[in-house]
């Protein structure tokens, strides 16, 4: 746990996101973005880690996260996303949906303190760039939005009316609606393809929906067996589209085959309460990561002799349980898949946790490459820039 | 009544004329105040439509202050759960103020420089820099005194180590000295030798010294005489086999040495070679001549017991500490607090310290830590106050009361209630529940709070109200689901009301979604259960399954779970069945039959009334089953 740095910002942070890094370079990801929730005056942020690795830092001032710039944010920042390089999504309480703008090089006039001649300095600044106010509304109050993505220009939204907004950025009005989509708030919204979306609803069920049909409702509704337990959030496996994990307010880390009918294909004990987040690490998809508001971050591995993850193995109806969340700080503790009907040798899943000790809850992670950045509840961000994947 | 402590301060009201009298109420941080219409003599006057809201701790929304307080929120929360022993529960709080002020803010003042708004937002920032770094000092002397509570002749190391930690302005002119081109003969040069010397650096000293004996080879043996004393100069290890005893023979010898030298006029003809070698002896007067290096009486007291009475113990202290500070203080100055809080703890009157610190300090984050911290170390003797609590515990309990008040920090507050075992839990089931929710997001943490404690009342309360607000904007799968988080069956058959008024009135069943799909959730309330299976026998109905739909509504028939408005509409639904080939003729009689009774009595009930109001005798009804 020695790479691991907090960093301490006066704001809880509810998101947090790495810049994406273009595939052609080699780099790792440098910049990532924040927002907060929960204070009078919100803001997003945007952080740098410097290119810089070095290591056994004494002081650990070297890898901390420097502030490039931010910008108020009005109500709490329940969700958000780059749109490209240069531009953030923004899902707001008083549901809103903003565009940031990040200019990398803006002149500023700067009167340093005790000095009289100002100084032209080029700072970061970010700006808003579009803003659609009531994006999310009942008839007489706002609604938050809950929810965004995007594959830019196309940006989905959904929030706690039941509603789904569909924008295309540079366009003033809104593309698509899809009134009354859910009963209840939609927690979470992803990519299933590009015309396919899914949203996970706080009575438990997945729905998909097809934007190349007009109808306005979904084309597969999909929901656990048992309990209603609300679903948090939602990701879907890199390569295999049809392969999707849900978080839920048990702590229960479920991965679905959307292909195949009504039922998780497994289901494992993650937490001890509500999973904020869940992402399959982007290019190698056997590393999925969880985090939830027991203050806990897991990374949960899987390692076969196979060619498929463990994941898919097993059979349609079988679920497994692993105990996961007592694991010390820092060490790992390898679990045998239960699940497996055949050889429990053929596959692994270990679950480590990434936190060095106890903290608030954990509200937001995002890895990319390497490099794995958590904001808390804590008023804390975590950088982690050795994550063995 | 027990007197003041100190003459409570007076703040003005601006926007309320003088003379005016004001009306008040309390609230959990701060006052709300009014102009009355009262007047003392002649007529009410005219009131104003105001109302002011007068706080006193503005640190909690500090944002650089923020940073202070989840850290060490953090720490707190690793104390209680460490038991054992000691050395580890004071590694843990070492790192609490130490590594702070200077790391925190330092790195973020470029920052605030370029982009803060106006100088007064910077003045604020150096005056909580300095407040903070007074914190620190006190902070580190108490750990010194308290904590660590070191024999004779570690303590004098550990003062020493406390007062080199907070004069870091020497190493800084040190580094400019030397990095100019001829170290020994820049101005400030003699200054810091002279600081050295006084800090007990005396490697430092030789270092520089070797600087100017380079540049004066005649007066080459006098500096080799200083490096000589310098170099022998007894330092106490408190890890080595050498005894107190032994120590203070060897430094007695020592002093005796520097002592001849001094006699001799050995530096008579370098005065500051002569200067060193007073301080060396521990020199009152040469020391006092030197106030501006020391900047502080504490500073000038480590130094004097450094080089008078090295084996000086704890219990010794408050002799010389009162009477350093006494000679170092100009009679005409006046104490500061800070100087106040330093004499408490060093007289080791633990009380007054938290006290001197309450008063002087805004906000209960400094004392509840280091009580906190001091009742773990079992230095604090309980008084029981007359609250019933003891003092760690009121005073963590006014300092998470005091987080609560800030829109933000509510959630570290309530760590610290857990950690006040008599009367955290009160304090905090009061609190939790008027924390706003605004987002379904917040009120989901604000309940895992309350269902981790068992607090059932606010859980309820809590899912109540969000149920409610999503009945009013018609969102009734999440009023649905609020309900079964609180297993609240009241509210369950509620909202399933509304579904069935629903679809009475539209004919059909709105929101499918979450009715095709209850689930186990139906059990939570007969109405709920009703509902969810009477979808079920329409959606039978529809795939034109009508036997089991036919056995399906006799079932909701006998369970009698139908609410009496619903019967109607129940019996209308049976009729078509009544003529279905696949409807047993057993079923049609029983469908038929069974709810007849209930329409019956339901005509009879009507019928009675009615009379009553007109008063028609009774009559004689006909047989009801002949009447089918």
């Amino acid at each position: 746990m020695e790479s691991i740095n907090a960093k301490y910002v006066s704001q809880k942070i509810s998101k947090t996101k790495w810049r994406p890094v273009s595939h052609s370079d080699l780099q790792l990801p440098e910049i990532f973005a924040t927002g907060s929730w929960d204070n009078e005056d919100n803001r997003i942020s945007i952080w740098s880690i410097g290119s810089n690795l070095s290591t056994g830092m004494e002081d650990g001032f070297e890898g901390d996260p420097q502030l490039l710039c931010e910008h108020k944010h009005d109500g709490d920042v329940l969700d958000l996303q780059f749109l490209d390089q240069d531009r953030i999504v923004t899902a707001s309480s008083t549901g809103a949906v903003t565009i940031f703008r990040h200019h990398q090089n803006s002149q500023v006039l700067a009167f340093e303190f005790l000095l009289v001649d100002p100084e032209v300095l080029l700072v970061q600044t970010i700006s808003v760039s579009q803003l659609w106010a009531r994006a999310h509304r009942y008839p007489c109050d706002n609604a938050p939005c809950t929810g965004v993505v995007c594959s830019s220009p196309e940006i989905v939204t959904v929030g706690e009316d039941g509603r789904i907004v569909v924008f295309r950025a540079d366009q003033e009005g809104v593309v698509r609606v899809i009134e009354n989509a859910d009963s209840s708030t939609i927690h979470a919204v992803t990519y299933l393809r590009t015309t396919e979306i899914l949203t996970v609803n706080s009575i438990g069920q997945l729905k998909l929906w097809d934007f190349r049909q007009q109808s306005n409702s979904p084309s597969q509704i999909l929901s656990l067996s048992g309990d209603r337990v609300p679903l948090h959030c939602v990701d879907r496996h890199p390569n295999q589209q049809h392969i999707v994990a849900t978080g839920g307010q048990d702590g229960m880390l479920c991965v679905w085959d959307v292909r195949q009918g009504n039922t998780p294909f497994s289901l494992m004990e993650a937490h001890t309460a509500e999973m904020w987040e869940v992402h399959f690490h982007p290019t190698n998809p056997d590393h999925l990561f969880t985090c939830s508001e027991d203050g806990s971050l897991l990374h949960w591995e899987t390692s076969s002799h196979s060619d498929m993850p463990s994941f898919l193995q097993g059979g349609r109806n079988s679920s497994m349980v692993s105990r996961s969340a007592m694991a010390p700080a820092g060490g790992k503790q390898p679990l045998i898949s239960a699940w497996l009907s055949g050889d429990s040798s053929k596959g692994r899943l270990e679950t480590t946790h990434m936190l060095p000790s106890q903290t608030l809850s954990v509200n937001s992670l995002d890895v990319l490459g390497p490099c794995l950045v958590c904001g808390t509840d804590g008023e804390a961000i975590f950088v982690n820039r050795q994550v063995p994947v | 009544m027990e007197e003041v402590d100190v003459e409570p301060t007076i703040t003005n009201i601006p926007a309320i004329s003088d003379g005016k009298h004001m009306g008040f109420a309390w609230g959990p941080g701060d006052i709300l105040v009014y102009e009355t219409r009262y007047k003392a003599s002649g007529a009410s006057g005219s009131g104003c439509s105001f109302i002011h809201e007068i706080r006193k701790d503005e640190d909690i929304y500090s944002p650089i202050l923020r940073k202070l307080f989840n850290e060490s929120h953090h720490i707190f929360v690793g104390l209680q759960t460490i038991r054992e022993d000691l050395p580890s529960k004071r590694d843990v709080n070492a790192q609490l103020v130490r590594k702070n002020p200077h790391s925190v803010f330092y790195s973020d003042i470029h920052f605030i420089t370029l982009f803060s708004g106006t100088i007064l937002t910077l003045i604020c920032f150096l005056l909580k820099v300095s407040i903070l770094l007074a914190i620190e000092l006190i902070w580190n002397l108490c750990e010194v005194l308290f904590i660590d509570a070191a024999p004779a002749g570690s303590l004098l190391l550990h003062l020493l180590d406390w007062v080199r930690l907070h004069k870091a302005d020497v190493d800084e002119k040190a580094r400019e000295v030397l990095q100019s081109e001829s170290p020994a003969e820049h101005r400030d040069y003699w200054d810091v030798v002279v600081s050295y010397v006084l800090q007990g650096r005396l490697e430092e000293v030789r270092q520089m010294l070797v600087k100017q004996a380079n540049l004066q080879p005649a007066a080459r043996s006098m500096y080799k005489q200083m490096d000589t004393l310098l170099s022998k100069m007894p330092f106490y290890n408190p890890g080595g086999t050498q005894t107190l005893t032994e120590f203070d023979v060897k430094w007695r010898h020592w002093h005796e040495e520097v002592d001849r030298c001094l006699q001799d006029n050995s530096f008579a003809s370098n005065r500051h070679l002569e200067l060193i070698c007073k301080i060396l002896l521990g020199d009152e007067d040469t020391l006092l001549d030197h106030k501006e290096l020391l900047g502080t009486w504490y500073h000038f007291l480590v130094t004097r017991l450094l080089f008078c009475h090295p084996t000086v113990k704890l219990t010794e202290l408050h002799y010389y500490a009162q009477s350093c500070m006494t000679m170092f203080l100009d009679s005409r100055s006046v104490p500061e607090p800070l100087d106040n809080i330093l004499l408490a703890a060093f007289e080791f009157d633990i009380h007054q310290v938290i006290k001197e610190c309450s008063i002087a300090l805004n906000n209960w984050w400094f004392v509840a830590h280091l009580t906190d911290l001091l009742d773990h170390c079992k230095l604090l003797q309980s008084h029981n106050l007359h609250f019933g609590s003891n003092l760690r515990e009121f005073l963590l309990l006014e300092y998470a009361s005091g987080l609560f008040t800030h829109h933000s920090l509510w959630q570290l507050a309530v760590d610290y209630f857990d950690h006040c075992p008599e009367f955290g839990r009160v304090y905090l089931e009061l609190q939790i529940e008027r924390v706003p929710l605004e987002t379904e997001r917040k009120a989901l943490k604000v309940l895992r709070v309350c269902e981790q404690r068992q607090m059932s009342e606010q859980v309820r309360s809590i899912c109540k109200i969000m149920a409610m607000r999503a009945l009013r904007n018609n969102r009734l799968g999440s009023a649905l689901s609020w309900s079964i988080r609180a297993k609240d069956a009241a509210f369950a058959t509620l909202i399933s009301e509304r579904f069935l008024q629903d679809y009475c009135a539209k004919g059909t069943f709105s929101d499918l979604d979450l009715i095709d799909n209850l689930g186990p959730a139906m059990l939570l309330s007969d109405r709920l259960t009703f509902l969810g299976k009477y979808r079920e026998f329409h959606k039978l109905y529809g795939e034109k399954r009508f036997r089991e739909a036919a056995k399906l509504l006799l079932s909701l028939m006998t369970a009698k779970i139908a609410p009496q408005s619903f019967w109607m509409t129940l019996l209308t639904d049976a009729l078509p069945l009544l003529e279905q080939k696949e409807v047993s003729h057993q079923q049609q009689l029983v469908l038929g039959h069974g709810f007849l009774p209930h329409i019956a009595l339901q005509k009879l009930h009507k019928k009675r009334l009615q009379e009553q109001k007109h008063n028609i005798p009774e009559t004689r009804f006909a047989d009801p089953i002949s009447c089918s």
